[in-house]
């Protein structure tokens, strides 16, 4: 029953994501594109970040590091005149799944709080490496000449395909996180997550899972920032900052972590609400951070949690 | 000439462990003792600072300002726990972390409110002004030396606190075993307060060290956090041995490479390529630090025994 | 005599000033159910830690199958036939029943990096676990979530899981702790049926369970092993009866 009501939900939201180009073109409203869009950017990277926080169970407070990797990917071809997607994205995948390979092998080999503050402290460390690097705007960051290209009908100056790419990508994020978290691999990963003593005693050993899992997440939320830098048209080490890993923490949870459509539901909900918030007052932080605590204290499930009555990962 | 240089530079990197050590001592304590991660500790920091520039502007006498900012800051740091973090103890790590980022964006934004975004500049009082020759033709400003010597006053004191004294015997059990502290009669909760509020003051002390060497606004807590984040992972958490050698570690390491990496590197590289890679890879040298310690090390230099 | 599947010698742990097992020397040999029985903090959880290989000992040899496995992890011993269950019930508790053994099949069933096949549909994987739980009598039970099963249940749902590892040796550490008289009985039973195809090392504090299935007993005492033998030697033994039974009953 409650699979049905999940399933019923998943659909209804891609169809209401489908169907926003065509509102916001009849109300003549294209900010509404360019926040949705913006919306399921972080969607991406809020979903990848749940495939390890959700479903495994590893406290990365430093995804944003991949966000800033991936635009990087993007605008440092940019910036020496190779503006292909082709060889741009892949390349943002490539790199953050690098990067998340080095810092899932040093930040693994600990847990708890070691592992949170050890991914914080990489992540810390790549915004300043990417403030002192003046080749590549320093504190500025740089300005992106155009959009990735693809050649063909997809052109990403025009908004619209460029919502429905970012849409089909998210979308296809999902279906394959769903598939690969219901596979053998993703048994594992939560099941070190649930219980590691007894993972270990019937013979997994989870580091390689983990890692395995964490690259990956690094890897897809490289892709949201290459997205991301195209979206924002400008690159800046600011999209690493540690504050950057806590909104896309606030998401996962705000929606409901170990799940797919929480992880949505939440960028969805944070973004808009900084929206919403951020038009009434300047100081919108100060309403955000105990609404954040009471969200932590008395609704620990998330918005899809609440929907849905169950979730995936957690009991 | 370049010995002056460095052993300047290695008493600003002193200087600089001091006040990681200040932020460390506290936060490692609230972690090894309530087993709470407290991101919100460099807010504390914050406060501190701010509150010891605005008490300097209305009392005009920077003494005054430390005798008020000091208690102002542990009062606030109990509240704190008082209100949001005491029913968070027994809840698991993620829940602390958000919760306390939660914190951190409130204050941030209450500072800003109150006394706006643009950083604030307050100048070294009167009467630690200028310079103490501390070896012959050496000197130094008497302000970094005069935090270089309160540091490890604090650090001294609370060693001899946790290691000789009935409430650090508290302290040290409290870590270990709660129930048995809370068997032998004494008031856990409230325990907990004063610590947590004694880990604030001495952030706090931090900060109002700080304002006059560093800028102060808002996020500058943050900044310093991360910094405290790899001391306290190098040093082991929950030890107060663990947070000195780590705050030295890292105040020397950072504050040395970011003065002697780049000309180093000069004598092997090109000019040019020095002049990009020396701040670059200056700025990475704590967490390549930190990656190497936790390679051999994964609970850090001095792991604390815990229950 | 062939040599023993399972050969301790001098195994020796200590944690701080507390020796937790000082030189125990143990043999079990194939088929054999050896039971460890001894007053509380004699160090019979820590023997089964360090031969399942969670907990690394300070000096000593585990020999399995012939194989030096001292420094092997506890993965590493699952992937050659040993098997454990815990004192303290350890399943997966947000998991249903089958998903639990399905896991403990796939454990062994090659590498795990596959990503795309649902398990959940793996008859590989889920035909054999549910025969595994139908042999424990939890075949009706399969599809609950592990953690609302009854007590008794867990417990069963441990041993299914370390059967359906193939194992050739089962640690098992007090598998009746906190179960009634009746799920004793059942557990006791269910271990007699196990008996002969598996070699057991059983550590329990239930004398009914210790006598009813052991071939062989070992007694230990702060961490000292003092007495082995068969069961009516044990039960005879004066130095036994002053150190453990006596106090026990």
């Amino acid at each position: 029953m409650a699979s049905r009501v999940r399933a019923v939900t998943a659909v209804a939201g891609a169809a209401a994501l489908a169907a926003v180009p065509v509102v916001a073109a009849a109300l003549q409203e294209p900010f509404y594109l360019d926040l949705v869009r913006r919306v399921m950017i972080f969607a991406i990277a809020a979903v990848s970040l749940d495939l390890i926080l959700g479903y495994g169970g590893m406290v990365s407070f430093g995804h944003a590091a991949y966000l800033g990797i991936g635009a990087y990917a993007v605008a440092v071809p940019a910036l020496h005149g190779v503006h292909s997607g082709w060889l741009q994205w892949p390349l943002a995948m490539g790199v953050s799944a690098l990067a998340a390979l080095v810092i899932g092998a040093i930040s693994l080999r600990t847990s708890g709080v070691y592992f949170i503050m050890i991914t914080l402290a990489f992540a810390q460390m790549l915004y300043y490496l990417g403030i002192s690097i003046e080749a590549w705007g320093g504190d500025d960051g740089m300005r992106l000449a155009r959009r990735s290209r693809f050649g063909g009908p997809v052109d990403l100056a025009d908004p619209y395909v460029f919502y429905y790419v970012v849409l089909a990508l998210l979308l296809a994020v999902l279906a394959l996180g769903h598939r690969v978290i219901h596979a053998r691999f993703g048994m594992v990963v939560r099941a070190a997550r649930s219980n590691e003593a007894r993972a270990r005693a019937i013979g997994f050993s989870p580091f390689r899972y983990r890692l395995a899992a964490f690259v990956m997440a690094g890897a897809v939320c490289g892709l949201a920032g290459a997205l991301l830098a195209n979206q924002t048209e400008y690159v800046t080490p600011g999209f690493m900052h540690w504050t950057r890993s806590g909104d896309i923490m606030v998401m996962v949870i705000l929606g409901g972590m170990g799940t797919f459509v929480g992880p949505v539901a939440g960028a969805v909900a944070f973004l808009l609400l900084e929206n919403v918030l951020s038009a009434w007052t300047v100081h919108w932080q100060i309403i955000l951070g105990p609404l954040l605590i009471l969200v932590v204290l008395y609704a620990r499930r998330g918005l899809w949690g609440a929907v849905s009555g169950g979730s995936l990962g957690r009991g | 000439m370049t010995a002056v240089l460095v052993v300047e530079q290695c008493l600003n990197g002193l200087q600089l462990g001091v006040m990681l050590f200040l932020m460390a001592a506290g936060l490692t304590l609230v972690f090894g003792i309530m087993n709470l991660v407290n991101l919100a500790h460099g807010s504390l920091y914050m406060v501190g600072a701010y509150l010891s520039v605005a008490f300097l502007e209305m009392s005009g006498s920077f003494l005054a300002a430390v005798a008020l900012a000091l208690p102002a800051t542990l009062v606030v740091g109990m509240l704190v726990e008082v209100v949001a973090l005491r029913s968070l103890y027994e809840r698991d790590h993620l829940d602390q972390v958000l919760a306390t980022f939660g914190l951190i964006l409130f204050f941030n934004e209450a500072v800003s409110i109150v006394w706006g975004r643009a950083a604030l500049f307050t100048s070294v009082p009167p009467a630690l002004g200028g310079f103490v020759e501390i070896l012959p033709g050496i000197r130094y400003p008497v302000y970094r030396a005069t935090i270089i010597l309160v540091g490890l006053a604090v650090a001294l004191g609370l060693a001899l606190v946790v290691s000789r004294t009935r409430v650090g015997m508290l302290v040290r059990a409290g870590a270990s075993n709660r129930t048995m502290v809370a068997a032998l009669g004494v008031n856990v909760r409230l325990l907990y307060t004063v610590v947590f509020g004694v880990g604030a003051a001495l952030a706090g002390l931090g900060g109002l060290m700080a304002g006059p060497i560093y800028t102060v606004q808002p996020g500058m807590g943050e900044e310093i956090l991360i910094l405290v984040f790899v001391v306290i992972v190098i040093g082991g958490i929950g030890s107060i041995r663990g947070a000195v050698v780590g705050a030295i570690v890292v105040g020397m390491v950072d504050t040395l490479g970011r003065a002697f990496l780049k000309p180093m590197l000069a004598t092997v590289l090109s000019p040019p390529a020095a002049d990009s890679a020396g701040p670059a890879l200056a700025s990475m040298l704590i967490y390549i630090l930190m990656a190497a310690v936790l390679y051999f090390r994964p609970q850090g230099l001095f792991p604390a025994v815990r229950g | 005599m062939a040599d023993p599947l399972l050969e301790v010698r001098g195994l020796r742990k200590r944690f701080g000033g507390l020796v937790a097992t000082d030189d125990v020397d143990l043999d079990a040999g194939e088929g054999e159910t050896l039971a460890v029985i001894g007053p509380n903090g004699a160090g019979k959880t820590t023997l089964i830690a360090q031969l399942s290989g969670d907990l690394r000992p300070d000096a000593g040899v585990i020999r399995f199958a012939g194989e030096d496995v001292t420094r092997l992890d506890a993965p590493a011993r699952s992937a050659r036939g040993l098997a454990r269950s815990f004192q303290i019930t350890s399943v997966f508790r947000d998991f249903p029943a089958l998903d639990n053994v399905a896991l403990a099949v796939q454990a062994h069933a090659g590498h795990s990096f596959r990503f795309w096949r649902p398990a959940g549909a793996d008859r590989a994987l889920r035909e054999p676990a549910r025969l595994v739980l139908e042999q424990v009598g939890l075949g009706m039970r399969a599809d609950v979530v592990a953690g609302v099963l009854a007590h008794g249940e867990q417990r069963q749902l441990e041993i299914a899981m370390a059967l359906a590892t193939r194992p050739r040796l089962l640690l098992l550490d007090e598998p009746m702790a906190g179960m009634g008289a009746e799920e004793s009985q059942q557990m006791i039973r269910l271990l007699g049926t196990l008996k002969r195809a598996h070699t057991i090392v059983l550590v329990e504090h239930d004398m009914d369970a210790v006598f009813a299935l052991a071939d062989r007993i070992a007694v230990m005492v702060y961490g000292r092993v003092i007495a082995v033998g068969s069961p009516e030697t044990i039960r005879a033994s004066a130095e036994v009866r002053r150190a453990y039974l006596g106090e026990a009953s």
